[in-house]
């Protein structure tokens, strides 16, 4: 790549925003929190993967997903099948009536291991299957409806009955899928006890390298043609289409990318937190999904990162101390984003500290040039 | 799976199951009518539809707890005045929430499902903080109680009966007012072309308000109406919500008729299949083929044939 296209690909600004997420996530977070403080936040990250996902889809192509939840469940589950497989060896499940099976299945009764559990034995085909299944089912949603051009709020109404029916099929399929309680007690990934300390410290910064390819490629998409014809696509789709261009491939293209940004999120959060169920599927995360992203910013891919991090940040500190508040402070935030501050965060940092920022910037710098000529003048 | 039945009982099975879906009906077509209005009518997401309903439950509990501590003698016909109750209560909070919130926000549809998603988080609270988590019931006076039975196999609740003839004489109102009145030409108007119904000397910003009001009291009513078949928590709105919008967006946003059509449609088939297969499954099927069939007939069922 020349340097005039890595700048128009990564133009100085965006390369500032970079870095200093980088070093937020990298540096910062690991030096100044425990391991336990750490592992929430790695938490918190793996919905940032959603919220990205949302910005390209709902802030630049205008497509608003109510079941974003419904990918990373997906993409989360898929991960977890591998890992409960795994912590049910023969040996481990000894005591149940049928040894070898999860142990949710012994419960239900079933005493074989159901067909479509089979393939998630091996790994390779797992992490396959984190991105595959999600993006597929996403391309099939996506061309049903916008080969239809069913959009807008049409769009958002059925993928919310999409969340609601897969978390009413995962709940009712308890043999099958661990039902209201999920896949739990998960111990390992290929003998690698992810549990400890040390496991949990790599985790995370597996999950933060994840998380910046994500930004890269979003950051492509952004800067490329495909940006901005999803931005004039939003703004006035007929002439879009009038000008010769296939709407809805674009369309489909950038909801299967959010759906698999979402799924790597998912099989990230397993691997974190130990557990997946189909409280993360339904129709309330996946608004609280949409929530991040916008108090970071509809338009900022990094902005709804940081957005992410400080809402569930507030959540776990306000639900800890005043559990009764935070649903208050939680809508008050859902009406304040929308109606005082609809560009989020980012938004407020573009109007308000970026001209504050800049001056000193400025200042900084024209203080340095101005010393560098003012040297021979003492010289003198 | 018909076998194992003999014709008399599935013929009872399906009276009793086609009975529960009417009710079911009723229910969704309570809750549905005032989102059709709101929805269809102005194009606005109202995701704090359901707890309008349990506020509407809320009262009415409130108002037959009065009752039967102050005028246990009139406790036959509570019913009734706690409806007209809901009914304000829910028109007036809707209207200072248009006032408020939604009046600002009807160039972004999309942000108005935001922004009402978020005040639903905040009547939940402010539900749970007031009358506790516990779901609580109202004790329904004595007429209501009991059951007309049929033949030897089949029993009519008259609650279920007297839910059925509330949701029939609300929705006759609402066709009379939004298409036989003066003022439902007006909101219709507004609806189709608001510069030129403004020019006309239609107050648009005042039929505003008072259309989505209205929708908001219908579903109080309908609240009202619920409690007399099951009770009331502070969450109950919210396992509603997503069935009431495809009941609305499967009849065609724009039809009242095709809302109603689209309702019944939904509850039958719903609770049919529900004696058959597990009622999750039963609900997971019938959801999957109104998204399969909104997939191929977007505009849904019962489509306004208008120009984009």
């Amino acid at each position: 790549m020349s340097k005039t296209t890595l700048r128009a690909f990564m133009p100085r600004q965006d390369l500032i925003s970079f870095v200093v997420l980088a070093v937020v996530i990298f540096i910062v977070m690991p030096l100044c929190t425990d391991i336990f403080r750490l592992n929430l936040i790695g938490k918190y990250l793996t919905y940032a993967f959603v919220a990205v996902g949302l910005v390209l889809c709902w802030g630049y192509g205008g497509i608003l997903s109510l079941g974003q939840g419904v990918f990373f469940g997906l993409g989360g589950y898929c991960m977890a099948m591998f890992l409960k497989l795994e912590a049910s060896t023969p040996e481990a499940t000894k005591i149940q009536s049928t040894p070898g099976i999860p142990d949710f299945m012994d419960w239900n009764q079933l005493t074989e291991l159901p067909w479509f559990w089979e393939p998630f034995h091996s790994l390779p085909f797992t992490i396959i299957a984190v991105l595959v299944v999600p993006t597929i089912f996403a391309y099939i949603i996506g061309v049903a409806m916008f080969k239809r051009r069913v959009g807008g709020v049409y769009f958002a109404i059925i993928t919310q009955a999409i969340a609601s029916i897969l978390t009413i099929l995962i709940i009712g399929q308890q043999g099958y899928t661990g039902g209201v309680n999920g896949i739990t007690d998960l111990r390992t990934l290929l003998g690698w006890d992810i549990r400890t300390d040390s496991a949990k410290y790599v985790l995370y910064f597996v999950n933060g390298i994840l998380l910046f390819a994500c930004l890269l490629f979003a950051q492509f998409v952004r800067k490329s043609k495909l940006g901005r014809i999803l931005l004039a696509m939003r703004e006035r789709e007929d002439r879009v289409r009038f000008s010769g261009y296939d709407v809805s491939n674009f369309k489909t293209f950038v909801f299967c990318m959010g759906a698999a940004f979402s799924a790597i999120g998912g099989a990230m959060f397993t691997l974190q937190v130990g557990f997946m169920s189909p409280s993360f599927v339904g129709i309330v995360p996946s608004i609280e999904l949409v929530i991040f992203c916008a108090v970071g910013g509809r338009m900022s891919i990094i902005g709804a990162v940081y957005g992410t991090l400080l809402i569930n940040w507030a959540k776990t500190t306000f639900s800890e101390s005043f559990p009764e508040l935070w649903l208050f402070a939680m809508g008050a935030l859902f009406i304040g984003v929308v109606m005082a501050f609809p560009s989020g965060l980012a938004g407020l940092y573009q109007t308000h500290a970026k001209p504050w920022v800049d001056k000193a910037l400025f200042k900084l710098l024209s203080q340095r040039e101005s010393t560098n000529s003012n040297s021979p003048v003492t010289a003198d | 799976m018909f076998s194992d039945y003999s014709t008399a009982e599935l013929v009872s099975i399906f009276a009793m199951q086609g009975f529960a879906g009417l009710i079911l009906f009723s229910v969704f077509v309570l809750m549905a009518l005032g989102l059709a209005i709101i929805f269809g009518q102005m194009g606005v997401i109202n995701m704090a539809h359901g707890e309008f309903m349990i506020l509407g439950a809320y009262v009415t509990y409130l108002i037959s707890n009065l009752f039967s501590e102050y005028m246990p003698a009139l406790f036959g016909i509570y019913f009734f005045i706690a409806m007209i109750a809901a009914f304000f209560t829910a028109g007036a909070l809707g209207a200072f929430v248009e006032w408020a919130m939604i009046r600002h926000l009807y160039k972004r549809p999309l942000d108005t499902l935001l922004a009402t998603w978020g005040l639903s988080l905040i009547m939940q609270q402010l539900y749970r903080t007031v009358f506790g988590a516990r779901e609580v019931g109202v004790s329904l006076p004595d007429w209501l109680m009991g059951s007309i039975p049929m033949t030897d196999t089949i029993d009519i609740p008259i609650n279920g009966l007297f839910v059925m003839g509330l949701t029939i004489v609300i929705s006759v109102s609402v066709y009379l007012l939004m298409f036989k009145s003066r003022w439902g030409g007006q909101v219709r108007a507004v609806v189709q072309n608001r510069p030129m119904a403004g020019a006309v000397g239609i107050n648009t910003e005042k039929s505003d308000r008072m259309t989505f009001a209205l929708g908001c009291a219908i579903a109080g009513v309908a609240g009202s109406a619920f409690t007399m078949i099951g009770s009331t928590g502070p969450t109950a709105g919210q396992l509603y919500i997503v069935d009431t919008f495809l009941v609305v967006v499967f009849g065609g946003a724009q039809s009242l008729l095709g809302t109603i059509a689209s309702a019944f449609t939904i509850s039958q088939a719903q609770s049919t299949m529900e004696f058959f297969l597990s009622g999750s499954m039963a609900k997971v099927l019938t959801l999957l083929v109104v998204v399969g069939i909104l997939m191929l007939r977007p505009q849904g069922l019962f489509a306004l044939k208008i120009r984009h």
